[in-house]
């Protein structure tokens, strides 16, 4: 369903990602992992269209088509999502609103009936209950005044709500406390599916024992070096990334 | 004016004679002297204190400079090149179609959803019935006399109700409070008079929109709102359909008057021709608009969406006087293009424990240039006064600009004064939020600064709220990229 060859890019004219190989398959569930600076948030904003990113060779192709060419809200519309590490605030844009015109906006490109007030309201309850969360979250403005852990709850709960193909969660993990972070878990693990894919990035291994992934992949300097199944997270936990990065310096 | 049958009987009378206006089909040449003052009050049939009241104006307007303190730049005026009295266009000298209309705002009329018709009246084209609204307007009028509520424009009350206007018109806004107003006073063309009886609830909104004629109140409109005790009105102002007007000058004088616990809103929604991309046609809006809580426990709320307008120049103030008077004044300003505005508001707190609110959300786009200017003033007496003001401004580009100046001024120990101001812009980061989930640009863009205005729009009458936010993403198309 995405497929990555060797993909380069640059920021501020600096090379980050130099031909990278990745591939993900449908319901498959992907972790990245790669020291600060590997190039994993950068992949995730490569992939989701964010400006600012100059793609100097290679080719993305979701579901057939050719990401790279496509607007943000084009590939949103065809059914990737990304979980922000940083939430974005929207003050005063109330979260219903948001998430309604979001779904709208989806289903329309898609070629589908929008949802009327009414039967959206239904839909979003039932989500809410899958991912246990709190109605009041519904009445504030996007992650406005949010706590980290709400912010990243809120993502995953506009995750469910938009029914992705493919989702990208973006160190989902950080700043989020041991309870907060099961919460958020459990949540991911409410929306595995066969029809869903997710790309897991995330630097520390603990997430992991949270959401097994199906497949583990090593990032660094712009390159993944290493792929393996879940216990590869183990040993880098165990190891450290320096294990890696020496072993590749070898290599 | 005690018993509320008096009331009545002026009302029913008054009504008779529907909500036209005779007026002359002669246009007076340019130019600006004491017979042409004398000529307009003539022409009008106007009482002897009336004519004496626009000479006195005249005369005081000739020893004013003009003032030039705005942050709005524009070609000095030739107050000599202006007609003081035209009588509505005839038939023949308008424009024939909506062909000869700029098609910029033929596209604005159909994204609004004007009705065709409508759409002639707003561009100025001669139709023969602007409404189909008659029995609207009958069963309006009908209700509004039973309350004994009296709304009419300002040349009816002149001749049937020339007590009321003696002793409330120029109370609040006096001849001689400023250049625009002194020439407001000498030669206003028409406007409005609304007032509401001791006691009573209006039982409806009122708004222009119901007077059939109100659309050639010409460039010099005068508008007065007296709100006896214990009595609310609420009072719409303009429409969010771009209005063309020849006239390019435009300066308004508005005052309202709130007697004990008596409550004024007073909601505008302006959106004058702002001109073509160059700005040229556009109109300039050099208003005055103050309310004067006169009464204690009085309340007067301004809330105001412009879009509109080449320039905008207005402060819509409230004169705190009475005790517990409360001062309200909410404001979406938007300039794009071309557009300039300088406005703000004063609150000038003269009773014990009065209180003001004012959020003003400015947005620029474009190259548009827009200025808050606030004062908030706590008299020597007003102890106990309070004030929360809250001055956002909202970027949209790197051509335009915004400026805040707020004046505080306090003259007592127990003031409680709050100010917040913010700038900001709408950032990458946003934009980016909201399109990976699946939004356009443009909707992203609309979506925020509706979130960003808000506060304002919550103000509004329910319909009118509607119709604004949906004039601000129209207004804001292409703003941004």
């Amino acid at each position: 369903m995405l497929a990555v060859k060797g993909l380069k890019a640059n920021v501020g004219g600096k090379e980050i990602l130099r031909g990278l190989d990745f591939s993900v398959g449908p319901g498959e569930v992907h972790a990245i992992m790669g020291p600060n600076g590997s190039g994993k948030s950068t992949f995730a904003h490569v992939l989701s269209g964010r400006e600012g990113y100059e793609v100097t060779a290679g080719s993305a192709t979701f579901e057939g088509q050719d990401l790279l060419a496509l607007e943000p809200e084009e590939r949103a519309q065809l059914g990737l999502f990304l979980a922000f590490q940083y939430p974005v605030e929207l003050p005063g844009v109330n979260n219903t609103y948001f998430l309604k015109a979001a779904l709208n906006s989806i289903l329309k490109a898609r070629g589908q009936p929008e949802l009327d007030a009414v039967s959206f309201l239904r839909l979003i309850k039932e989500k809410l209950k899958i991912l246990h969360l709190d109605d009041s979250l519904l009445k504030r403005a996007v992650n406005a005044g949010f706590s980290g852990g709400e912010k990243k709850r809120n993502e995953i709960f506009q995750m469910a709500l938009l029914e992705p193909k493919l989702a990208i969660l973006d160190e989902t993990d950080s700043g989020l406390d041991i309870d907060a972070l099961r919460v958020v878990a459990d949540g991911v693990n409410a929306l595995r599916s066969p029809e869903r894919s997710m790309i897991v990035v995330t630097h520390y291994q603990r997430l992991l024992d949270y959401i097994q992934p199906d497949h583990v992949h090593v990032l660094s300097k712009g390159r993944i070096i290493r792929s393996g199944g879940k216990e590869l997270a183990l040993e880098l936990e165990e190891k450290g990334y320096g294990w890696i990065d020496a072993e590749g310096q070898a290599a | 004016m005690t018993s509320a049958t008096a009331v009545d009987d002026i009302v029913g009378s008054e009504y008779e004679h529907g909500f036209t206006t005779e007026i002359a089909s002669e246009t007076f040449p340019p130019g600006l002297d004491e017979g042409v003052v004398r000529a307009i009050s003539a022409r009008k049939g106007e009482p002897e204190f009336m004519t004496e009241w626009r000479l006195k104006a005249y005369r005081h307007w000739l020893t004013m400079p003009e003032p030039a303190w705005a942050a709005v730049h524009y070609p000095k005026i030739d107050f000599q090149s202006i007609s003081y009295f035209s009588a509505p266009k005839r038939p023949e000298d308008m424009p024939k179609s909506l062909d000869e209309i700029d098609p910029v705002l033929l596209d604005t009329y159909n994204k609004l959803g004007i009705p065709l018709e409508e759409q002639k009246a707003l561009a100025g084209i001669a139709v023969d019935a602007v409404f189909d609204s008659v029995s609207v307007a009958t069963t309006f009028r009908k209700s509004l006399a039973e309350a004994g509520v009296i709304f009419c424009s300002i040349s009816e009350a002149v001749h049937d109700y020339p007590e009321l206007i003696q002793q409330h018109l120029g109370s609040v806004v006096p001849h001689t409070d400023n250049y625009y107003a002194a020439l407001n006073a000498a030669v206003y063309s028409d406007g409005t008079f609304v007032y509401v009886p001791k006691g009573v609830r209006c039982p409806m909104e009122l708004s222009t929109y119901f007077r059939i004629n109100a659309r050639n109140t010409g460039q010099f409109e005068r508008t007065l709102i007296v709100a006896e005790a214990g009595s609310y009105v609420s009072y719409l102002e303009g429409c969010t359909a771009p209005q063309r007007d020849e006239n390019q000058l435009h300066a308004a004088v508005v005052e309202l008057i709130a007697m004990d616990d008596a409550e004024i809103k007073y909601s505008t929604v302006q959106n004058w021709y702002p001109g073509d991309a160059q700005g040229k046609g556009g109109i300039y809006n050099f208003v005055t608009k103050r309310g004067d809580c006169r009464g204690a426990r009085s309340k007067i709320s301004w809330t105001q969406v412009e879009t509109g307008s080449a320039i905008t120049w207005k402060y819509p103030s409230c004169l705190l006087r009475g005790d517990d008077s409360i001062g309200e004044f909410y404001s979406v300003a938007v300039t794009k293009g071309r557009q300039q505005a300088d406005t703000g508001t004063k609150m000038i707190h003269i009773g014990k424990n009065t209180s003001s609110t004012i959020v003003s959300k400015g947005i620029s786009a474009g190259e548009g240039t827009q200025t808050y200017r606030g004062l908030v003033r706590i008299g020597p007496r007003a102890e106990g006064a309070r004030n929360h003001t809250q001055c956002d401004s909202l970027l949209i580009g790197d051509r335009c600009s915004a400026n805040t100046f707020p004046y505080i001024e306090v003259k007592h120990p127990s003031a409680n004064m709050e100010h917040e101001a913010t700038t900001s812009k709408i950032s990458d980061d946003q934009l980016f939020y909201c399109r990976s989930r699946g939004l356009t640009e443009e909707d992203a863009v609309s979506m925020i600064v509706n979130g960003f205005c808000k506060e304002v729009f919550n103000e509004l009458p329910m319909e009118f709220a509607v119709e604004a936010q949906k004039l601000l993403s129209i207004s804001l198309e292409g703003a941004v990229g």
